[in-house]
């Protein structure tokens, strides 16, 4: 009688010594090819009785298992080995840089702009957008400047021809939307505007403004300044104050000029809010009367209030540029750096 | 709008508040300050001194030893100046003290030098003399610079603190006033403000005066365009004396920067700093024929203004004229035959008032913008002028310097009166949003001289004449809120019913511009919306081009800024120039900005802004295939309805002929897309190719649906074949690919082009081109004769176009 248990050690002995596939696979020809022990044996049950073969054969078929199973883990091993070689010889340098697509960037002013628009879009506001190229009835003289007026050389403007001009504010759009006469009013109006001063650090022919017009019955200066105060805080950060200063525009009445407190300093005063502690940011006021009389609204029932900002001074405050020639340049090392 | 501290407080006596203080809360009612500063901010330890005894330097030609005497004591001072005598009072700075640097050495020593002690030549010395330019003040406001400041002539004596002699101890404050309020542009408006903000009384200067003789023909005065002259009022100044005005009054004006010149023109400037009122002073015996006549000039008239300049006037601008001829500009400037000189021995006075956009005009037109046409521009009150000349004969009066007739000769038609408003207290407070009473309404518009009386809800308020800007209830809410504090106001949301509006088709295209350029790797570029009309050469237009017309500004800041741009082609290629240029080695930049179409000649109407979309770039990874890869991105992005075809165009002028195309959707053409032509890139100073791709949006609003619906993905599987051919070299790919689409049926998914080559192992004329085609059906799995029944189709029409299959 052959010795089941003594094959079986030795097979097991064997794999736990075989160092490599190849070793592995002479065990497995060793036990289960044509001339193999274990086939060998498979081979004599049928001069058997069933009896014994039966008995005989769990006997062999466990121990055919085992070994099979034990070569399947080994060579797992094994193959496990030689991949982990192979990675190892795969490894790069992760330092090396990266391929990218270089995602552009959005200018200055267009990233402010937005920011500025989502505050106000939370709010309610709608954004309504007009001519550029205007006529000076709605620049103008529904906006309470008539011909002749002083503010017509502070807004010194671009003529067409004596009805038609580039505008120098973005509130005729407003003019336009209070003529359609339907309220309540509840809207911004942003873009494009055009003044002939001369480029320089400062000045630029061509620059951006954000405007907003609320109308109702009973609007008052508080929704005004409760609306305002509500922006700053978005835009500046919640630790930002703010002042409003008696001013004039012949827009509004009563009018101011909305400073917040210098976000370098704190309020303090340095260098940046010229030791002021404050830095203006927009003009804002109560609708004057005589514009609903000029848009064709009854002064009587509206009450409203109307703001403006200009995109390139936030955008200049914001990112600490120092020349708004930068901002026409167009120079892609300017650009990238703003997200 | 400049005034000083001490200026100020001869109306509002007891003010106890200046600097920093003084600055918030004046700016908080509505006067805002700009700036202040000390005028002897970097002055220290100056006193008067007397010169007892001058010696020159025994080691220095130049030098001079002075013993100065300092009211305690007697010290010794080197000078370099050579106008030191013996006798003379002069400002001192002692050892440790300080003084400011001199004009052109300002930026250096912003914070003034310290005066030590030290030796000349050997010689000690224990301080130093001083320049009025060493005070910190502008030597032409005191007689021009002239060496050591000569303080002989000044009420003064050795040991006064030379600061206060000379008046510096004083504020300098800067103004800005908004232009609906004439009344503070003088120091009188200012000071009522001021009295108001801190609650303080308003002292108004005298205006009265005795009168020695009288004469009621001294002038006859006629006034023919009344229309830009509604009051000239004159008065009548015998036996003057001409000579130099008192400290006080040359130091008022020193501090608000006028230069002192004598008596008569000093009144009158410190009449004008005041009121806000300009006036003027003729030699009366000058006047021909005793008769002033306001009226137009006439075209062409010449006149000698009285800074000697001849200017050429039109009939437009309003003269004072004489019985032969004009003696002043009105409102701008007088003349050099009437002005005051030393020997002048009668006056008349002038204090009129014109139209301000007459002035503002005449004034732009001469180029001659003055003190006076600056206020009279801004449209004064007549009344307002009144007081002012007799203020200045108050002022002759003080300064005994001559004798004023009784009689006071005006022509003033149309007299302006104060006027009543009536404002409803609730209508106030719910413009304001606060709930201020009746009463304390009351007491905020009478401290600023606008009398009120309460009825009930009603408010009657008297409107002095200079408060034009004065005219209805929001006019009043401001004047009320001013006091009350703007700061004391709530903060209040708007309660709104609002109904919020979808997004637009173009407002998503937009987006969609602007999101596919980032993504891409484009920045945002912004140009100015005009240029120069050179730029239409650059880019080589036809004579007749329809981009040719364009609007041209009446006005332009210059010839580079002249028309409103046609097209973003230029705005783009000189961004890409200035970025080649400063040696940036790829560069890629969009601009989503207006063009501006005329549609008709004179522009009576207003032109078709037109939203376009340009996207440039240059560098090593560019070609014109990536450019369309973008253009179809896009065009995809904004869901547009409709087939998108790139057509060769070899006729834009200024892209390269063989490497640009039309950009289609259906039959409408949308854009291009190409290479630009080597010529323009050359006018651009660029010095390699350069892509663009333009589009407008309109149209492409116009074709986009926005209609986007699931279509079911297939469950049964893809079979995929290679089509490889021999392609006559003239056929384009797409009318292989049209074969594809109108022979693949339904079955055929997709199909996508993936090896092209010309050259060896292909016959000459011949291209080789190689597809990949992917079959596919909804509802089974694909037979092999299925898809051989389709590829036949397609080979048939291939073959028709000269293309056969590759063995």
């Amino acid at each position: 009688m052959i010795n089941i248990d003594e094959l079986k050690s030795k097979a097991i002995e064997g794999i736990k010594n075989a160092k490599s596939l190849k070793d592995l696979d002479d065990i497995r020809v060793n036990y289960f090819g044509k001339k193999g022990e274990i086939t060998a044996i498979m081979q004599s049950f049928k001069d058997m009785a069933a009896e014994e073969r039966k008995t005989l054969g769990k006997v062999v078929n466990d121990a055919r298992e085992s070994i099979e199973n034990l070569i399947k883990d080994k060579q797992t091993k094994f193959n496990e080995a030689i991949l982990n070689e192979k990675l190892k010889l795969e490894s790069i340098d992760v330092s090396l840089p990266s391929k990218k697509v270089g995602i552009g960037h959005f200018h200055p002013c267009t990233i402010v702009f937005n920011d500025v628009k989502n505050i106000f879009e939370k709010m309610g506001y709608v954004v309504v957008t007009g001519p550029e190229v205007e006529y000076d009835e709605y620049n103008f003289e529904k906006l309470n400047i008539e011909k002749g007026h002083p503010a017509r050389d502070e807004q010194d403007t671009f003529y067409i021809n004596d009805k038609v001009l580039l505008r120098t504010q973005t509130s005729p759009v407003q003019a336009r939307v209070m003529e359609k006469g339907k309220l309540p009013i509840c809207m911004i109006s942003a873009g494009r505007v055009f003044r002939s001063d001369s480029v320089d650090a400062t000045h630029s022919p061509t620059f951006h403004q954000i405007e907003g017009l609320v109308v109702d019955n009973d609007i008052s200066f508080t929704d005004l300044k409760g609306t305002l105060t509500m922006f700053a805080k978005a835009f500046f950060g919640e630790d930002i104050k703010t002042r409003f200063r008696p001013h004039h525009f012949p827009f509004t009445e009563p009018s101011a000029e909305m400073d917040v407190s210098c976000f370098k300093c704190g309020g303090k005063g340095c260098r940046f809010c010229k030791n002021e502690g404050w830095i203006e940011i927009l003009g804002c006021g109560m609708v004057n009367p005589r514009v609903y009389e000029l848009c064709g609204l009854d002064k009587d029932k509206c009450q409203g209030f109307a703001f403006g900002m200009g995109i390139e001074r936030l955008a200049l405050l914001k990112y600490e540029i120092d020349d708004m020639r930068l901002l026409y340049e167009n120079d892609v090392r300017f650009l990238n750096q703003f997200d | 709008m400049k005034t000083s501290d001490k200026f100020l407080k001869y109306y509002v006596k007891d003010l106890d508040v200046s600097g920093k203080e003084f600055a918030e809360a004046i700016t908080l009612t509505g006067t805002k300050i700009e700036t202040y500063e000390r005028l002897d901010k970097n002055l220290e330890k100056i006193v008067v001194v007397k010169l007892e005894k001058v010696e020159k330097h025994p080691d220095a030609d130049k030098l001079f030893i002075c013993k100065a005497y300092t009211g305690k004591e007697t010290i010794q001072i080197v000078t370099g100046a050579p106008n030191v005598y013996e006798g003379m009072l002069c400002p001192a700075v002692l050892v440790g003290g300080k003084v400011a640097a001199s004009a052109h050495e300002n930026n250096e020593y912003p914070d003034g030098i310290v005066i030590k002690e030290g030796k000349l030549r050997g010689v000690e010395s224990h301080g130093m003399l001083c320049s009025i330019d060493e005070l910190g003040r502008p030597a032409d406001l005191y007689g021009g610079s002239n060496g050591i400041f000569d303080m002989s002539n000044i009420n003064c004596k050795a040991g006064d603190d030379a600061i206060k002699v000379l008046n510096l101890d004083d504020t300098l404050y800067d103004f800005e006033i908004t232009s609906n309020r004439i009344d503070c542009y003088s120091v009188i408006g200012i000071a009522k403000e001021v009295a108001a903000t801190f609650n303080k009384k308003f002292t108004e200067p005298k205006t009265t005066f005795a009168t020695s003789f009288k004469d009621n023909k001294y002038i006859d005065v006629e006034v023919k365009d009344k229309d830009l002259c509604p009051l000239f009022s004159t008065r009548f100044v015998k036996n003057i004396k001409v000579e130099e005005s008192p400290e006080w009054l040359k130091d008022c004006l020193r501090a608000v920067g006028i230069r002192p010149i004598n008596n008569i023109v000093d009144i009158t400037n410190f009449v004008m700093m005041e009121y806000g009122q300009p006036m003027h002073a003729y030699d009366y015996d000058t006047i021909r024929g005793k008769k002033i006549v306001v009226k137009r000039a006439s075209k062409g008239d010449k006149f000698t203004t009285l800074d000697g300049q001849v200017r050429e006037l039109d009939d437009t601008m309003l003269t004072i004229c004489d019985g032969e001829g004009a003696i002043g500009i009105a409102g701008i400037m007088g003349g050099e035959n009437s002005m005051i000189t030393d020997s002048c021995k009668n006056l008349l006075f002038e204090a009129a008032n014109f139209d301000g956009t007459n002035v503002r005009l005449s004034a732009k037109k001469l180029g001659l913008r003055t003190e006076a046409s600056n206020l009279f521009e801004k449209g004064l009150d007549p009344n307002n002028a009144i007081k002012a000349i007799n203020r200045a004969c108050s002022l002759i009066e003080d300064l005994k310097c001559g004798e004023i007739c009784e009689d006071f000769i005006y022509v003033y038609p149309n007299e302006v009166k104060n006027k009543n408003i009536e404002v409803s207290v609730s209508k106030v407070n719910s413009l304001l949003g606060t709930d201020i009473k009746a009463e304390a309404m009351k007491e905020i518009l009478d401290k600023i001289d606008l009398t009120t009386t309460i009825s009930g809800d009603k408010l009657t308020i008297n409107v002095p004449t200079i408060r034009k800007d004065i005219n209805n209830y929001a006019d009043i809410a401001e004047e009320v809120m001013r006091f009350y504090g703007y700061d004391k106001a709530g903060e209040t949301i708007p309660k709104l019913k609002l109904s919020p509006l979808p997004l637009t088709k173009q407002e998503i295209i937009e987006t969609n511009a602007l999101d596919i350029a980032i993504f891409n790797g484009f920045s945002e570029a912004m140009n100015y919306s005009f240029e120069s009309k050179k730029v239409y050469d650059m880019l080589r237009y036809k004579e007749d081009a329809k981009e040719r017309n364009y609007i041209t500004i009446l006005n332009p800041l210059g010839e580079e800024f002249q028309v409103m741009r046609t097209q973003l082609v230029n705005g783009i290629l000189k961004s890409l120039s200035t970025n080649f240029n400063r040696r940036t080695k790829t560069a890629k930049l969009f601009e989503l900005a207006n063009v501006y179409l005329p549609l008709d000649k004179d522009i009576n109407v207003l032109p078709d802004e037109r939203k376009t979309y340009i996207l440039g770039g240059y560098g090593k990874e560019l070609n014109f295939y990536v450019f369309k890869g973008y253009a179809e991105e896009f065009l995809q992005k904004s869901h547009v309805a409709g087939k998108v075809s790139f057509v060769k165009n070899e006729n834009i002028e200024y892209m390269h002929p063989g490497r640009t195309a039309d950009i289609f959707i259906d039959d409408m053409k949308v854009g291009y897309v190409g290479e630009v032509h080597e010529i323009v890139a050359k006018n651009y100073e660029i010095g390699t190719k350069v892509y663009i791709a333009q589009f407008d949006i309109p149209s492409i609003v116009e074709k986009s649906d926005f209609v986007c619906k699931y279509s079911e993905i297939s469950k049964f599987p893809k079979s995929e074949r290679d089509l490889s051919m021999t392609v006559p070299k003239e056929i384009t790919v797409d009318k292989i690919e049209k074969i594809f689409t109108e022979r693949g049926g339904k079955l055929l998914e997709s199909f996508e082009l993936f090896d092209i080559y010309e050259g060896e192992q292909v016959a000459t004329g011949f291209k080789s081109i190689a597809y990949n085609l992917s079959f596919e059906s909804k509802d089974h799995s694909l037979t092999t004769e299925e898809i051989d029944g389709v590829i036949k189709k397609i080979i048939n029409g291939l073959s028709d176009l000269g293309i056969e299959l590759r063995k």
